[in-house]
């Protein structure tokens, strides 16, 4: 971390000089911009998860105020709603694109990367303009979120600035003119708008992803993001309509259901035009070849572990989709359970997963309350061995189960 | 002589030549006119009141308790309800349709009045004074002069076995003591602290547990089973077989439940194809036009075409229902919201005489219409004949229940109008609808009898004939416009089951209704609720109005943003309880979430006999209707229905809940008794849909408006 | 056998140790507060406390409870002398049906131990695992509301 630091105090100097501010705009009116325009802007948004981080749990739309736990401190989600005193009203549509495509605030400081200017960078002119759109027709509302709580010396803003000289690589998408229209789509979604790489490829002790393990699986907030390339651990390979239907509906039968910060994603997903989402879906699917196996569960073994499962996760597990609800899928098919990690599967055991008000289809319930650590542990235990479809027995439950009750 | 005997030798043809002789007799009484088929009084005083109505929830017990104490002036604590048994109460059909009080409730006020004259009459002659110098209280009634004779002591042989006479002197309605009360009610302690009360909760001496394996889907047959390891489970004592009907029983309930299940999976299926997906408006129908004033194609001013999905009862409790079959006899404990067609279906499904079978109501979880109670029943009926001698208790599971009852039935509405001078002239409405009423009676309306080796086959689909009517309840529009028209397609075939859902086919025809009156009003740029107004001249419908617009603060109302106003009115049948709601929404346009903020509703259900009982049925109806408005709706597949769960058909939770909801119970003291559980199911739905209009202008025509629904309707 | 306090009494129950305590409290021990509803944890009606937390019964296998305490609507009060929870969905007439209201109860009690003056947001969400399909819902956080307040005052 020493190292680092120098780093960090020699490249100040060189890069952090002071970026111009932009001139304030008065705030444009929400007739002002082409229908048609908000329409595509509010699809982008949806591409690129913006309501997630921008809005708080229970409060207005892109007003901010949300936290996200980095290993670096807390960063609350800014207002991005045209209010002109506590949100972007007097962003000009300039200074919006600098944001996006060079991670500066209107006054010209660099922006934490947890907004992810790495990805949005490569927006076009046009989608930029559509955002705008759609971001400055959204409703005023004036709220502050909380200041960032960072550790030192990850608040000192102006080291961003070193940072960025480091990792951050601005410029616009360039198709590839070997490939389809439809494969460009793919890429230019996933590598930009999507920043799906932001969750699913893991970062370095500066937070800066290792570009050479690109979607070899990350983190966020406390949950694993699975490899999205050779090393995604799915039992069944993933074929381009299941990774459809899960982006689209947060369920596939033979896979997962989308919890965690993966939750929200497929909400967003369920909103767009289907042609983004199968575009998205044939990119991964193209980097995740499968392994072919069929997956099953070896006998049970007995024990404490086997009394909790019949008891607890049997009822609906075993009997699959049909009997039950849209959501009880047989554990043997189930990626949590062949992990490297067993957080995720502790943090679904524990919370369960409650989708939004009236959605159909993905439902759990948590466990938190009725089993105890010695309990969990057990459940953890047995259910990898008898459907983690051999992989080793996972060595980081304590900790993780200690984690995810402390985050509760 | 008992009841039964009488009406088995005979006595049936007495009502009927005494009916034809005199007046009609109130409420239920026309059908049972005996005095003491509704009140009996012991030689200690004890008072018992019978009635052939059913406690669903809705607090009708606590009502008629106060009905009765009333007229016969006693404590409420006094009276012993005793409630629907084909061994002992009147036969009141189902308990269904808002009736109880307009139907029990009269019959008992009536009875009781009756009674309390009788006994005034025999004191009289015993205190050799005249009635008016008598008083009565406390069960007992007093001379001046400190004699007194208690309703025990006066009461001998057969005073009470005599038919009722119309019309029965009536207490004065503005002294009243008990009516008009909110009497906390009765019912609630028990179930709030755990009581047996629910047949859910029946444990008999001997008692075992049947759990039911249904089909996957309505067509599928039995084609394989394989049983040898189901029987050696722990504790399994049956298996049920009969045709493609299946059941499992067992000592214990999980044993039950754990044969149950493998015994499903043993199970192999035919599946014949189903086509659930279907047009409506191209299904085979039957047209009837319910009104024609006036034949006339004017330019419309304004023409919208309204759906509703399939929708589920949903009960919090899976039906239940416990069995006996002993000696050739059968009874049946169930919470069927009709025990005398239940008995019917059950002997013509068991092959039994009427008279050997009884059943006998216990509560049940909140039914809200024709679900999966009566199919539990005869469940219970062949696990217990298949068991002779131990009682049978059948639980279904949360599957079976969701996918297995009969639905509140899809529907298409198309409303067309012209204006003339901000009025209505000319109204042309149109309704595709399938059956609200496929109860039993009839053993083929039973599930479990279309499965057995020799099939019941289902009846042909049954219309409500109107004034009250079934898919067109509510059709007829109660305002006056110049020329009227109104047309039934009453669908004869539905894909999926099809039965009564709370307010049946007033739910879809208020919303349109109610909906297209605000579009009109919009057109003609009036203000809704003065719009309304303008169409409306029976004054009870006007005064409710105008209330829910006060309470809600309508005149002074200012608009934030996001938020709006919507308003509904409707008279239940247009025959019962008048409501109108008012309700302000506030819509999230980027995530398409519609939340109710408040509600401000009146109601006047004639004279109120427990205020506070009418005040929670209807705000039980609002939040029930903004459920089933913006959530629910049934899913299904090409041959199966897939909404098997609360996951797969959700439904309203705590956080959708409005802050506020407001009642005004206007009673009128003396005026009939309307009834009240089904008055508030439409309006809301309307109003909803008014206020989302109000705060967006998207007009949501179909059913239900979730999130990805409105944010189509408002391009978002 | 497994030994399971229940409402502070210890009972030995001769079952499968998969069984849900919900199959237990009803068949073995005839305590018919918790209902059955969905057996899949989605509806809250068979809701009892788990050493004072809030636990869906219908998926919570006997085997994990042995030296827990377990208390069910049972032990929150009788018919004749019911708890100060009981007591306020009594005054506020919160039923309709009543089959959801225990659960309900349960929920609401492990809620006012945590927390004695919840707002009704709080109320909401704290409740939003358990279903009522009658609408009874304002006059159920008005009982827990008032049910906080009596709570207090008694103190």
């Amino acid at each position: 971390m020493a190292r680092f630091s120098i780093i960090f105090a020699a490249l100040a100097v060189a890069a952090c000089a002071a970026q111009q501010a932009l001139a304030p705009a008065e705030p444009p009116a929400a007739p002002s911009f082409d229908p048609a325009l908000v329409r595509k802007g509010a699809e982008l948004a949806a591409l690129g998860d913006c309501n997630t981080c921008h809005t708080a749990p229970g409060g207005k739309p892109y007003a901010g105020g949300r936290a996200l736990k980095t290993p670096f401190g807390t960063l609350y989600g800014t207002n991005i709603t045209p209010d002109p005193e506590t949100g972007i009203g007097r962003w000009s549509g300039a200074a919006f694109r600098r944001a996006l495509r060079e991670g500066l605030d209107r006054e010209g400081r660099h922006l934490y990367p947890a907004f992810p200017y790495e990805y949005y960078t490569r927006l076009s002119d046009e989608d930029i303009r559509a955002l705008y759109a759609y971001v400055m027709t959204r409703e005023p509302v004036r709220a502050s979120p909380p200041p960032h709580e960072l550790r030192f010396p990850y608040n000192v803003r102006a080291l961003l600035g070193a940072w960025k000289a480091l990792y951050f690589r601005p410029g616009v998408f360039q198709p590839d003119p070997r490939r389809s229209a439809h494969a460009n789509r793919g890429a230019y979604l996933a590598e930009s708008l999507a920043h799906c790489g932001a969750c699913h490829t893991p970062r370095n002790a500066l937070g800066a992803e290792m570009k050479e393990h690109a979607f070899d699986g990350g983190e966020a907030e406390g949950w694993h993001a699975p490899a999205l390339n050779a090393a995604n651990p799915a039992p069944v390979p993933w074929s381009a309509q299941q990774l459809f239907t899960y982006l689209r509906t947060g369920l596939d039968a033979q896979h997962a259901i989308a919890a965690g910060p993966m939750d929200p994603v497929v909400r967003n997903l369920a909103r767009v035009a289907e042609e983004d989402v199968r575009a998205l879906a044939d990119y991964f699917a193209a980097l995740m070849p499968g392994r072919g196996q069929t997956p099953e569960a070896k006998a049970d073994s007995g024990g404490p572990g086997a009394a909790i499962y019949a008891g607890a996760c049997g009822t609906c597990h075993d009997r699959g989709r049909d009997a039950s609800s849209g959501s009880a899928l047989p554990l043997a098919f189930a990626s949590a359970l062949a992990l490297p990690t067993s957080k995720n599967l502790l943090r679904i055991t524990l919370e369960g997963i409650a989708p939004p008000a009236g959605e159909p289809g993905r439902f759990m319930p948590g466990f938190a309350q009725a089993l105890t650590d010695a309990q969990v542990k057990e459940l953890m235990r047995y259910s990898r061995s008898r459907f983690g479809g051999g992989a080793p027995p996972w060595d980081d439950v304590d900790e993780e189960l200690r984690k995810a009750r402390e985050d509760k | 002589m008992n009841r039964r005997q009488f009406l088995a030798t005979g006595g049936a043809l007495v009502v009927s030549f005494s009916l034809r002789a005199q007046p009609k007799l109130p409420g239920s009484l026309a059908r049972e006119p005996l005095l003491d088929s509704w009140i009996r009084i012991g030689a200690d005083g004890g008072i018992t009141v019978f009635t052939g109505k059913a406690e669903l929830g809705q607090g009708i017990k606590t009502a008629l308790i106060q009905v009765a104490a009333e007229e016969l002036a006693v404590e409420p604590a006094r009276i012993e309800l005793v409630t629907a048994d084909t061994a002992r109460t009147p036969d009141e059909g189902y308990t269904a349709g808002s009736q109880s009080m307009s139907e029990s409730g009269t019959a008992i006020l009536n009875a009781a009045a009756e009674v309390r004259a009788k006994l005034v009459e025999l004191a009289a002659k015993r205190f050799a004074l005249p009635p008016e110098r008598l008083s009565v209280a406390n069960g007992a009634i007093r001379a001046g002069d400190g004699r007194s004779a208690s309703y025990g002591e006066l009461v001998t042989g057969e005073l009470l076995h005599v038919k009722a006479q119309p019309p029965a002197a009536r207490g004065n309605p503005r002294e009243r003591a008990v009516i008009g009360k909110s009497l906390a009610r009765v019912d609630i302690p028990a179930k709030l602290t755990g009581a047996p009360i629910y047949v859910q909760d029946l444990r008999l001496p001997g008692m075992v547990h049947a759990r039911t394996v249904r089909p996957p889907s309505h067509a599928a047959r039995l084609a394989a089973l394989r049983t040898a390891a189901v029987e050696k489970m722990p504790g399994v004592l049956k298996i049920v077989r009969d045709g493609s009907y299946l059941a499992v029983v067992a000592e214990r309930e999980y044993q039950a439940v754990s044969a149950m299940r493998a015994l499903a999976a043993a199970a192999r299926w035919n599946k014949q194809q189903e086509n659930l997906h279907s047009d409506l408006q191209r299904l085979p129908s039957q047209l009837s036009v319910l009104v024609e004033s006036e034949a006339a194609a004017p330019a419309w001013s304004a023409e919208a075409t309204y759906r509703r999905p399939y929708q589920m009862h949903g009960s919090i409790g899976p039906s239940c229902a416990v069995g006996l079959y002993r000696d050739g006899n059968l009874t049946v404990w169930t919470h069927s919201q009709g025990v005398y067609p239940l008995r019917n279906a059950l002997a013509e499904m068991l092959g039994l005489p009427k008279k050997r079978v009884r059943c006998i109501h216990m509560e049940g979880s909140g039914c809200y219409g024709h679900n999966a109670a009566d199919d539990a029943g005869a469940d219970a009926a062949l696990a217990a004949r298949a068991l002779p001698g131990r009682p049978v208790r059948v639980h279904l599971m949360r599957e079976d229940e969701h996918a297995w009852e009969p639905y509140g039935s899809a529907m298409l509405t198309r409303a067309r109008a012209r204006l003339e001078g901000g009025k209505i002239a000319d109204w042309h409405y149109e309704l595709w609808s399938g059956s609200h009423s496929s109860r039993p009676g009839p053993a083929g309306n039973l599930a479990p009898a279309w499965l057995l080796e020799k099939p019941f086959a289902r009846p042909p689909a049954q219309q409500i004939p109107q004034p009250t009517g079934g898919g067109d309840r509510n059709a007829i529009p109660l305002y006056r416009f110049a020329s009227t028209r109104v047309v039934h397609h009453f669908l004869t075939a539905m894909p999926l089951r099809v039965s009564a859902l709370r307010s049946l086919g007033a739910y879809m025809n208020v919303f349109s209704i109610e909906s297209f009156m605000d579009e009109l009003a919009q057109a003609a740029r009036a203000d809704p609720v003065e719009f309304r107004l303008r169409h409306l001249d029976d004054p009870r419908a006007r005064e409710v109005i105008r209330t829910a617009a006060e309470r809600f603060g309508w005149a002074g109302y200012r608009k934030q943003r996001g938020r709006g106003r919507g308003f509904a009115f409707a008279r239940y049948k247009n025959l019962a309880a008048y409501c109108a709601i008012a309700c302000e929404v506030e819509v999230e346009r980027t995530s398409g979430q519609v939340r109710m903020l408040r509600a401000s509703a009146a109601i006047d259900s004639g004279e109120a006999v427990n205020p506070d009982g009418i005040r929670n049925q209807v705000e039980g109806g609002i939040l029930q209707s903004l459920s089933w408005t913006l959530h629910e709706a049934v899913s299904f597949d090409a041959s199966r229905i897939t909404s098997r769960d609360w996951a797969s058909y959700p439904i309203l939770r705590f956080p959708d809940v409005p802050e506020r909801i407001d009642v005004e119970v206007i009673s009128r003291p003396g005026a009939p008794f309307l009834g009240t559980g089904e008055a508030a199911q439409g309006p809301a739905a309307a109003a909803l849909a008014n206020a989302i209009a109000d705060a967006t202008g998207a007009r949501l025509r179909e059913i239900p408006f979730t999130a990805p629904r409105v944010r189509q309707a408002l391009g978002a | 056998m497994i030994t399971l306090e229940v409402n502070g009494k210890p009972h030995a129950v001769d079952a499968d140790p998969a069984t849900p305590l919900l199959y237990v409290l009803t068949d073995h021990l005839q305590l018919h507060g918790a209902k059955y509803g969905c057996g899949l944890g989605q509806c809250g009606a068979c809701t009892v406390l788990v050493d004072g937390e809030p636990v869906f019964s219908c998926i919570t296998p006997i085997s994990v409870l042995q030296n827990r305490r377990i208390t069910t609507l049972e032990g929150l009060g009788t018919s004749d002398n019911p708890g100060p929870v009981q007591r306020a969905f009594i005054a506020e007439q919160a039923a309709q049906c009543g089959f959801c209201i225990p659960g309900m109860i349960v929920r609401a009690q492990a809620l006012l131990s945590r927390n004695p003056a919840p707002t009704p947001e709080e109320i909401r969400a704290h409740m939003s695992p358990n279903l009522c399909r009658c609408g009874t819902h304002m006059r159920i956080v008005r009982a827990v509301e008032r049910a906080a307040r009596e709570l207090k005052a008694a103190k």
